[in-house]
């Protein structure tokens, strides 16, 4: 096994193990800092996919500035474990299966697909450095460019109407 | 790496996003589960342009490009929408003093 093994399989069962403390963490704090190990996680696999720019992408905007927000948000309301609204316990019962029953639909679909000869990249090619994603964004994808400003701003305006004590 | 291993684990971590929105009832939590799902797409999106780029290499040396770039602008939609999400939580626990998604129970009356 090679060292883009091992790494895979550590960035893996990192994620998911993350992934499910993530939502069985009573408190929500504690809940945010597992996220951020999932972030770090995924970055991780974008790294070795060779898709450097978004791997950082992923961690400032990601890790970085809505994980922010979210932590803020938490110690802005003063949330802990006692806080916690518990749903009952068939409710919650009812969620998982509800959950493992989606994944055995999408495993049971995938396992016979024939993609044994279906390789994923890793550690070489070089669309994801950042010198030809500038290129095809601001050439073939320039106009979604632009109204995703358009979207940046009227998120604003409406988060700080939707804040604004009235 | 077989890409097959990659749509296992897009599909792991989707389901275990799934479960985390059925079970809880705290709506911040909620929230980072749906974030959690937007991340097992992209992660998925970007293995599906890594494996078509080793196809077409030969043709096009910028082939699956665009899966990368969808990627970059779902995480531009993702940090506005989770923007405008925590400014309606913070409104919500405001009236209600109250994070627990079954008060909005009452926007039906």
């Amino acid at each position: 096994m090679g060292t883009t093994q091992i790494l895979f399989w550590f960035l893996s069962v990192l994620a998911i193990l993350s992934a499910i403390m993530v939502v069985v963490s009573k408190n929500p704090v504690h809940s945010v800092l597992w996220l951020i190990i999932v972030f770090f996680a995924i970055s991780g696999h974008y790294i070795l996919l060779n898709a450097q720019f978004l791997a950082i992408v992923n961690l400032i905007v990601y890790a970085g500035a809505i994980m922010v927000l979210f932590l803020f948000v938490i110690m802005l309301m003063n949330l802990n474990a006692d806080a916690e609204p518990q749903k009952n316990k068939w409710l919650k019962i009812a969620g998982v299966i509800a959950g493992g029953a989606l994944l055995l639909v999408f495993v049971a679909a995938l396992k016979n697909a024939d993609l044994k000869n279906q390789i994923a990249e890793v550690n070489s090619g070089d669309i994801g450095l950042i010198h030809n994603l500038g290129i095809a964004l601001f050439n073939d994808y320039v106009i979604p460019f632009e109204i995703s400003s358009v979207l940046f701003l009227s998120a604003m305006v409406g988060a700080v109407v939707i804040g604004k004590k009235d | 790496m077989p890409i097959n291993y990659y749509i296992f684990l897009a599909v792991a971590l989707f389901c275990i996003g799934v479960a985390g929105v059925l079970t809880r009832r705290n709506a911040i939590i909620i929230f980072m589960c749906v974030e959690l799902m937007l991340n097992a797409v992209n992660l998925l999106l970007v293995a599906f342009s890594k494996m078509h780029h080793l196809a077409l290499a030969k043709v096009d040396p910028n082939a699956g490009i665009n899966g990368q770039i969808f990627v970059f602008f779902i995480m531009v939609v993702a940090a506005a929408e989770v923007s405008v999400g925590l400014a309606i939580i913070v409104m919500m626990y405001r009236n209600t003093h109250s994070i627990d998604v079954n008060f909005l129970n009452r926007l039906k009356h």
